[in-house]
């Protein structure tokens, strides 16, 4: 595609149920993944509790779109970062992720994991190196 | 009395309040992001022996922290919430 490529970041920082901007915020990625740029997405504060995995809406009634995350993968949405200081706040780690991956071409499209545990100093960076920063 | 948080402990201080006010008899149920108060291991779990807690199982199960429950907490379903509400002295809701 022609024209510049630019670095998007979308920042996550609501949980998943209680508002609707984690599913917005979803949808907006999606829809921008077809247009060739480079896409980053941060989850921290309550928005790491959007890639919690076990999510089981059946009783609740909710619609249940944790499935989706697994996707961004397919459309060449694999930087993933989430804050260390977020997940401990909260008692979680990583294993209490879903394991969001992707297949990397230039590696025998072996399968890897999309997602990579931020500092504070490194989401400083992530957003002072980005292009367009998207807040949901 | 019963006590109602429906709100995540990290984004607000409802939570945090309620627990700070209700009498040590009183129940506090937890009910839609107010559930994540419930984690265990999190910042804020030092509050939940100050009252009685328990959350909604529907809205712990659909937030995917079942595994992750403090010890203490019982899981309530719907019926069980409307007996706390028609058995107790009143309610509070911390909205």
């Amino acid at each position: 595609m022609a024209g510049e490529i630019k670095q998007f970041l979308y920042v996550n920082r609501k949980a998943p149920y209680g508002t609707v901007y984690a599913l917005e915020s979803l949808e907006v990625v999606l829809i921008g993944a077809a247009f060739d740029q480079d896409v980053r997405l941060l989850f921290m504060d309550d928005g790491v509790f959007q890639i919690k995995k076990d999510q089981n809406t059946e009783a609740s009634g909710l619609k249940n779109f944790s499935p989706t995350y697994n996707a961004l993968g397919d459309y060449d949405v694999n930087k993933i970062y989430v804050s260390k200081e977020s997940l401990d706040e909260r008692g979680l780690t990583q294993d209490d992720l879903m394991p969001l991956v992707y297949e990397d071409e230039d590696d025998d499209w072996a399968e890897k994991s999309s997602i990579k545990i931020v500092s504070a100093d490194e989401i400083r960076d992530l957003m002072e190196g980005s292009d367009v920063v998207l807040s949901f | 009395m019963l006590h109602i948080v429906n709100k995540s402990p990290f984004e607000k201080d409802s939570f945090t309040s309620c627990m700070h006010h209700a009498a040590a008899d009183s129940t506090v149920i937890l009910i839609e992001d107010g559930v994540y108060a419930a984690l265990k291991g999190s910042a804020v779990e030092g509050d939940l022996s100050k009252a009685k807690v328990v959350a909604l199982s529907s809205d712990v199960a659909a937030r995917g922290i079942e595994g992750n429950i403090a010890d203490g907490v019982d899981l309530v379903d719907y019926a069980g919430f409307v007996d706390l509400v028609t058995d107790g002295n009143g309610v509070q809701s911390w909205v």
